[in-house]
């Protein structure tokens, strides 16, 4: 199947772009942030469509459209989680000028279904180079922002007062996740960013309580599900989308299952009684 | 020269004044409970100190600069204690801290483990920090916190509430954890909270805040009926029984009583959070 110019375009982009939104998606997580993801991609629907109406590729149109959202979002903080219906009209409106810009353009149905459900077989070579390139600069952005961030997470009031610039990693924080959700939409949909940005790092976070390892496992959760989806597509015919959801699911299932194990062995050790608690 | 001195300083929030034309000064070394009433401006005032809060007017020197955020002199507890998976080891919590306003990747170097490693040893939480957060006490959680405060051995260290949610025992194995702190690393420490009797004979000093006024002195001169008065606004009677203070307004108890049942409220927040 490698011998194929596609596949091979294919195994790159969704490897980078899983990568990127398996690191970025553990930091998604930890900070409960996980509705950002999901509302970035809805807005980025709106700019993928605009650009096709315009004829700029896609791909740019989202990224321009998630990053000032994200931007805006950063900005206003507190402010706008107490909105929820507010966010919500929002969206909904973002969602429906985007079907009203598709409704203006002719090849309706087949650019719908790429950008909700994603097109990782269609990527060519130009495309391919634009998402290493931003997959690069936004590795390289969080990479930078990291330690702060991580701090900010979990202590936002001692982050502040050791002089974070709290606003300022959030917001940077909120760019780095348009990013990857542009990207993540050019592999799996606007529908389906959550499956690569939420489901391999909330089951990593599930296997791991350690911080280095669950941001490793995370990436590689996500990379293995990307290309196992890919692979999958390749010998089935199913589409590549449907295939990574279906691991997503499944491994976030599996991840629950060393807690399990740990509450059954903990009764099983209660049941014994007052045996030592030795490990 | 002075750990903490305030200026003739006013503290705003949303335009509602916090504090008015307030002045006083914190010696090095001094241990000092910082006490008022709930949204008598406790917290306002000690992010005032940390250059959290600006002042409408006045001044707030820190060790003889003003008042400015990112001083490494200064040692925090926030009340709002943040959230962390309660799976996490109390290792990686403290460590989080350290160093984490520099840029780059979350990874300690060996002077940041010395660091650490130090920070949870002074408060005796080498072996707590091995285990995983959510299977810690309230009161063991608390060290952690105060292990985190010392990063960076600052001169002065503002604790905000660290008794709420704890039992008397505890509350008091926290004080006397904090004193001893104080006198062998020297700290001055502003400790806040809503009665006064857990910190009876540890604390050198009261600050007590009231209706956007403070006044900074000894127990025996503060805590009476008419300074307290004026903090209130009412007529308050100090009642001693031994070792022990109440502040009564009339026939109720405004200090410890009135506030009890807040105390669950807060104590099932802050078991959800750490
Ligand atoms: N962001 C804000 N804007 C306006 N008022 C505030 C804000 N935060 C707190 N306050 C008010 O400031 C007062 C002092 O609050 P605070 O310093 O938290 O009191 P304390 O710590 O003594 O309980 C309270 O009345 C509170 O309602
Ligand atoms: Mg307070």
């Amino acid at each position: 199947m490698l011998a194929y110019d596609f596949m091979r375009t294919a195994f790159v982009a969704s490897g980078v772009v899983a990568i990127l939104s398996g690191l970025v998606g553990y930091f998604l997580v930890l900070r409960n942030q996980t509705f950002a993801g999901h509302a970035l991609a809805h807005v980025g629907f709106t700019g993928a469509t605009g650009a096709i109406l315009v004829g700029i590729a896609p791909l740019w149109g989202l990224v321009g459209f998630t990053l000032a959202a994200g931007l805006a979002m950063g900005a206003l903080g507190e402010k706008l989680s107490a909105r929820d219906v507010a966010i919500g009209m929002t969206l909904s409106l973002a969602l429906g000028f985007g079907l009203l810009f598709l409704h203006f353009y002719t090849a309706f149905a087949t650019q719908a279904t790429a950008l909700l459900f994603g097109n990782v077989l269609g990527v060519d070579r130009e495309a391919l180079w634009s998402l290493v390139t931003l997959s690069l600069l936004s590795l390289a952005v969080l990479a930078v922002v990291s330690r702060p961030l991580l701090f900010a997470s979990l202590q936002p009031e001692l982050a502040e007062a050791r002089g974070v610039p709290v606003r300022l990693v959030s917001v940077a924080f909120l760019g780095i996740v348009a990013v990857a959700v542009s990207e993540s939409s050019q592999i799996v949909g606007v529908l389906l960013v959550f499956t690569l940005m939420v489901g391999p790092a909330a089951a990593a976070r599930n296997l791991s309580p350690r911080f280095g390892v669950g941001v490793a496992l995370s990436a590689a959760l996500a990379l293995g599900e990307a290309w196992g989806g890919v692979t999958l597509a390749w010998f089935t015919d199913w589409p590549v989308s449907f295939w990574i959801t279906a691991l997503s699911a499944t491994v976030y299932g599996f991840s629950f299952a060393p807690y399990g194990l740990g509450v059954l062995k903990a009764r099983a050790r209660r049941a014994g009684g007052g045996l030592s608690a030795a490990p | 020269m002075s750990l903490v001195s305030f200026e003739g300083v006013t503290l705003e929030l949303g335009g509602r004044t916090i504090l008015s034309d307030v002045g006083f000064d914190i010696e090095p070394g001094e241990f000092v409970g910082l006490l008022g009433p709930n949204g008598a401006g406790k917290t306002t005032l000690l992010r005032a100190i940390l250059g959290l809060v600006r002042p409408r007017a006045g001044r707030i020197l820190v060790d003889g600069r003003d008042a400015a955020r990112g001083q490494r002199a200064v040692g925090y507890m926030p009340q709002v204690r943040g959230s962390a998976d309660l799976r996490w080891t109390g290792w990686d919590f403290v460590a989080s801290a350290a160093g984490g306003h520099r840029w780059g990747l979350p990874r300690l170097d060996a002077a940041g483990k010395a660091e650490v490693a130090w920070a949870l040893d002074t408060v005796g939480a080498t072996a707590l920090a091995r285990r995983p957060l959510g299977e810690l006490s309230g009161g063991e959680r608390q060290r952690l916190l105060l292990s985190q405060a010392l990063l960076g051995r600052p001169r002065l260290l503002l604790l905000d509430e660290p008794l709420i949610s704890l039992d008397p025992a505890h509350q008091r194995g926290v004080v006397e954890l904090v004193a001893r702190l104080g006198r062998e690393l020297g700290l001055g420490v502003l400790f806040s909270a809503h009665e006064l009797n857990p910190l009876m004979g540890a604390i050198d000093r009261v600050l007590y805040v009231g209706r956007g006024r403070a006044v900074l002195g000894t127990v025996d001169a503060v805590i009476t009926g008419p300074v307290l008065s004026r903090l209130y606004g009412s007529p308050i009677e100090v009642v001693r029984t031994g070792r022990r203070i109440f502040v009564m307004a009339g026939d109720t108890e405004v200090e410890g009583e009135a506030h009890r049942h807040d105390h669950h409220g807060h104590a099932e927040h802050h078991h959800a959070g750490l």
